[in-house]
């Protein structure tokens, strides 16, 4: 049989057309048996349903065409089963050869991708963002003052007198030439960030909540934990009815917002000029939860910050500016805190140095 | 300080807490405890040991608990207790005149005690002293001084004795003379200031006062015949003293931090007791010189008042709901040693010990209150606010600069404060404007960085020496200039790259322009503009430029000057640059306002031009905007060629091929129009010098 010959139908009962549609269903069978080449589809295509020369059309116009009107649905019905198969076997064949193509274009995802790298916030500027944001939330706003400061508003506005023996808790390093002047005109760079409590103060009535982030140096030996320039958050809140119980609750609070809330606070009596009472804060270590671990030397506690209620005295150098501060009438109290030590605290850093030092291969660490 | 916990348990004879539990009180009280080490030495520590030594580190105004007896007074503080007293009785003096003394500066020595030995023996110390100072690993000496460095350690009161037939006639405190010299014990011999106090006799000095005794005057195996020095000297004499010949004592740290008026004769007596113990006798009258003025404003200084409602107004409500009553704040002042005298409304009259001079106003007393009742009774509340929380002007700003540096893959370093004087003249903005400092860290910190590119310099140096050779860091901080007379702070950015930094290629002047650009589009003006004016000396000044907004320079960068370069030994070109951030703060960021989307097909058009080498793009771009064709939407080089090689470029010229945009907001573009843009557009580049290229 001829491919072109198309079978005479022997009859139109539905028997005789299952028969005669089944037979041209196992050609169309035969012939999709190689479609494996785009060459050979096209072929199966044109075969059966190429819009001249098709067989399914002359199929349609052998049987159809002459068929009784009687007899025309069934056979319309079958030929459209017949139409479908023959495109189902053209999609299958569609597929199977795109599909092939792309799998000739595979590549090797287990490539490393084309990283395009943020640059590294440095883990002093992201602990110390922290620790402003904690603050603000808090109501605080934020202040800063000059890196080079006179004596005055380092040591004296501070309560530290002249010839003080606290003043050697805090070596300086001075600026040049400043022997002939009186002392409390001398250049030093600061050694706390507390002095902008004073400027502040000078500038602004009570009440005040302000937090001072800053760098500040002292003429220290370096060693993995110290470093001649380090980095300070200096708090003040000043009203008419500040108390020791409200500095306690206010640094409980930035504590655990810092550290998590399972964290505890404690206070021990400690001095600094500037403030009375004065206190070091320690947490309970939130690495072990207290129980003793390398970074607490198994103590369960971190000392974290100095603090205490503003020194009348202090009220008194800036009442010379600004009466408002009479320490009869109104209290306050100050903290501050190392950023650095926090830092190398929450990051596991041993090295002081290495966060002055650029060192590119410890600052990427922390993108 | 040492401190040996059965020293202390001497003077507190009904102390049945542990060691441990003492050293967790006495911590919480401010007495602070550091280390707590068993002597008994058997390793991991009993607990309930109560014989063990003690690593105190006491706050500098507490000098009253640096010795055990002020320790121990704490503690009975604490715990309530009876305080043994000092045993200071003496057997009867051999009658007659003491030795003569005088005061010459009353106001530098308040008190000047002493007494006189004869016929002792000076020989290794025995007994409790050979054996507390071997466990505190204390020098022992010879009995006669290891005697005063006991009553030190004991309660606090230097006292020194001299060989008395080294002693020519009256002592005499008074302050030195002009190149009067003293070799001190540790056999230095010293000019003398006329500052300084000393004790002397009539011919010449024996000790630099109350901070170190004279070589001369000292006790030798041979001194039988002793003069037990016990004074008070003033705080701050001593204090320039010990500065001024660099020379810090355990006397002189005592001193300058306020002794006890009243400590010298009890010292002296115990001293005394020691050194009788081998022998000899007391001999003459007890020299006891007081200056009243002293005395009044020391250990018999004016009271204070002290009322509970202040203590109240301070510190705040305790985890007792009763929080701190008169009778509490009565009993914690009253076992500090202090007299109340009860006024009206819970207001006291209150006397104050004189071993603690520290205590003067009101707010001590309070301070006193709180410590001994424990800060961790106060309950922890939070400050009503109604305030509003205000930013610095300039937060935004810098927030926007940092993030924006990040997220162009720049990484942030700190660097320091000081840089070398050379790089000082190099990199300051103006000449001669860097600041010194005074004494500085070290020699290559000698100056206030004038910029922070000295930093960034170093900080890139410092990468490719340790063989990381692609690096892009930013350092954002305080430059300074100005004077030693004053010194002007400002905010300053430094950038600096190296190496595949931001990818495959090499960092170049394009990328480091590049950042720029997208820094500054964060603000507000649109007046941006770069070129080579005035370029510093550290830049290379083939591929360096300036930027400027709205006039005023706000960056100079480029490849950073290959001599300098060189001189660093960098091994590969670097890319710095400065920006004024304090000039760039003065601009307001930009608000960005959404513009209307066409909805008209883009078309692109390509044209590949030759231009002569002397045309630039600025001319270029001029040329175009020049043309105020709306329908130019962008314009941008895609490809430029300056290969000679190229047959096809001749010399001293490039080739450009450039891409335009070209779309309406309001309509299709048709053909006709496109072609008369392309016109206008090769007509303009042709105006500069362009000659379209066939094909």
């Amino acid at each position: 049989m001829s491919e072109d010959a198309i079978p005479q139908l022997s009859g139109y009962s539905e028997a005789e057309l299952d028969r005669a549609f089944a037979a041209i269903s196992r050609e169309v069978a035969a012939s999709a048996a190689g479609l494996q080449t785009p060459e050979a589809v096209e072929q199966f295509r044109l075969q059966w349903v190429g819009r001249k020369q098709g067989r399914l059309k002359a199929i349609s116009d052998a049987w159809l065409k002459s068929a009784p009107a009687s007899a025309k649905k069934l056979i319309g019905q079958r030929f459209n089963t017949l139409k479908a198969e023959i495109e189902q076997r053209l999609d299958a064949a569609d597929s199977t050869k795109h599909d092939g193509a792309f799998h000739a274009d595979a590549i090797d995802i287990t490539f490393p991708g084309g990283r395009r790298n943020p640059g590294s916030e440095h883990p002093l500027i992201k602990t110390l963002n922290e620790l402003v944001a904690i603050f603000q939330r808090m109501g605080y706003s934020v202040g800063v003052g000059p890196e080079v400061e006179t004596d005055y508003y380092n040591f004296e506005s501070l309560n530290f007198p002249p010839g003080h023996p606290a003043r050697d808790t805090q070596d300086t390093l001075v600026v040049a030439n400043q022997d002939r002047k009186p002392l409390r005109d001398r250049l030093i760079m600061r050694t706390h960030t507390s002095p902008v409590q004073i400027h502040t103060m000078e500038q602004q009535p009570p009440p005040v909540r302000i937090v001072i982030p800053g760098k500040v140096h002292r003429n220290d030996a370096a060693d993995a934990t110290h470093s001649p320039i380090f980095h300070q958050l200096e708090g003040l809140c000043v009203d008419d009815n500040i108390t020791f119980s409200d500095l306690k609750g206010t640094l409980d609070h930035a504590m655990k917002e810092l550290f998590g809330s399972s964290v505890k606070t404690r206070f021990f009596p400690s001095f600094f000029p500037f403030t009375e009472p004065s206190a070091d804060v320690q947490i309970s270590c939130p690495f072990c939860g207290g129980k003793g671990c390398r970074k607490c030397k198994y103590s369960g506690w971190i000392e974290l910050l100095g603090c205490g209620m503003v020194d009348p005295s202090v009220f008194g150098f800036v009442a010379q500016k600004q009466p408002a501060y009479d320490p009869k009438m109104i209290s306050g109290f100050a903290f501050g805190m190392g950023i650095d030590r926090i830092a190398m605290m929450k990051y596991g850093i041993t090295d002081i140095s290495l966060m002055y030092s650029g060192d590119l291969r410890f600052l990427e660490q922390f993108a | 300080m040492k401190v040996l916990t059965t020293w202390l348990r001497e003077y507190l004879p009904g102390l049945n807490v542990s060691d441990r539990q003492l050293a967790d009180d006495l911590t919480l009280r401010g007495i602070a405890v550091d280390g707590v080490f068993d002597l008994n030495g058997a390793a991991g520590a009993d607990l309930g040991a109560n014989d063990s030594l003690f690593e105190m580190d006491i706050t500098t105004n507490r000098v009253d608990a640096m010795n055990h007896y002020g320790i121990a007074r704490e503690a009975a503080t604490i715990y309530g207790l009876m305080l043994n007293p000092l045993e200071t009785l003496l057997p009867a003096a051999k009658p007659g005149p003491g030795h003569p003394v005088r005061i010459e500066e009353p106001a530098l020595c308040g008190r000047f005690t002493a007494r006189v030995l004869r016929g002792i023996r000076v020989q290794p110390s025995a007994g409790i002293i050979a054996q507390r100072f071997a466990l505190l690993e204390q020098k022992l000496i010879s009995n006669a001084v290891d005697a005063t460095n006991y009553v030190m350690l004991a309660i606090g009161q230097p006292t020194h004795a001299f060989d008395l037939d080294k002693i020519e006639g009256a002592i005499v405190i008074r302050r030195a003379r002009k190149g009067e010299r003293l070799k001190t014990l540790d056999e230095i011999e010293r000019t003398l200031d006329p500052e300084d106090l000393i004790v002397a006799d009539e011919k010449k000095p024996l000790a630099l006062a109350g901070v170190m005794g004279g070589w001369d005057s000292r006790i030798t195996p041979e001194t039988t015949n002793v003069l037990v020095e016990a004074a008070w000297f003033d705080q701050i004499s001593i204090r320039r003293a010990s500065k001024r010949h660099l020379l810090h004592t355990d006397a002189s740290h005592r001193f300058e931090r306020g002794a006890d008026f009243n400590a010298p004769p009890v010292a002296s007596a115990m001293v005394s007791r020691f050194l009788l113990e081998s022998g000899g006798h007391i001999e003459g009258d007890f020299i006891d010189v007081v200056i009243p003025e002293v005395e009044a404003r020391t250990a018999t200084r004016s009271s204070i008042s002290f009322a509970v409602s202040e203590v109240r107004r301070i510190l705040g409500p305790t985890d007792d709901p009763e929080g701190i009553t008169a009778s509490t704040a009565e009993g914690i002042l009253a076992g500090l040693g202090c007299g109340l005298q009860a006024q009206a409304g819970e207001i006291y009259d209150v006397t104050l010990p004189s071993w603690r001079l520290d205590l003067e106003r009101e707010i001590d007393l309070i301070e006193e209150v709180a410590r001994v009742y424990g800060y961790n009774r106060f309950r922890n509340t939070l400050p009503a606010f109604a305030g509003s929380v205000v930013e610095l002007p300039w937060a935004e700003k810098e927030s926007v600069v940092r993030h924006t540096l990040l997220a162009l893959g720049w990484t942030e370093a700190i660097s320091s404060t000081f840089c070398a004087a050379a790089d000082a003249e190099l990199f300051a903005p103006q000449p001669n404007s860097a600041v010194a400092m005074g004494n500085p860290l070290n020699e290559e910190a000698g100056m206030l960085r004038p910029s922070l590119l000295p930093g960034m310099v170093n900080m890139l140096a410092l990468n490719l020496n340790r063989d990381v050779e692609d690096a892009a860091l930013y350092e954002m901080g305080t430059a300074f200039s100005g004077s030693t007379e004053k010194v002007d702070e400002r905010p300053a950015l430094a950038i600096g790259a190296t190496g595949r930094a931001f990818g495959s290629a090499d960092v170049d002047f394009y990328d480091l322009k590049g950042s720029l650009e997208s820094l500054l589009a964060k603000f507000a003006s649109r007046s941006l503009y770069f070129d080579a004016l005035l370029l510093p000396a550290w830049l290379h000044p083939g591929r360096s430029a300036r930027a400027a907004l709205d006039g005023s320079t706000v960056a100079y960068f480029g490849q950073l000057h290959p001599a300098e370069a060189e001189r660093r030994k960098l091994k590969q070109p670097v890319y710095v640059g400065e920006i004024y951030l304090d000039r760039l703060y003065k601009q307001a960021l930009g608000q960005p306002v959404a513009r209307e989307l066409s909805r008209y097909q883009a078309v692109r058009r390509d044209y590949s031009l030759l231009f002569p080498d002397s045309v630039s793009w600025a001319a270029i771009e001029q040329a175009l905007n020049g043309l105020n064709l709306v329908e130019l939407r962008s314009f941008a080089p895609s490809e430029v060629l300056r290969d000679a090689k190229s047959e096809r470029i001749p010399a001293g010229h490039f080739s450009l091929l450039l891409g335009a945009v070209f779309q309406s907001n309001e309509r299709t573009l048709r053909e006709e129009e496109l072609q008369q843009f392309s016109r206008r557009v090769i007509d303009a580049l042709e105006a500069v010098g362009g000659k379209l290229r066939a094909g």
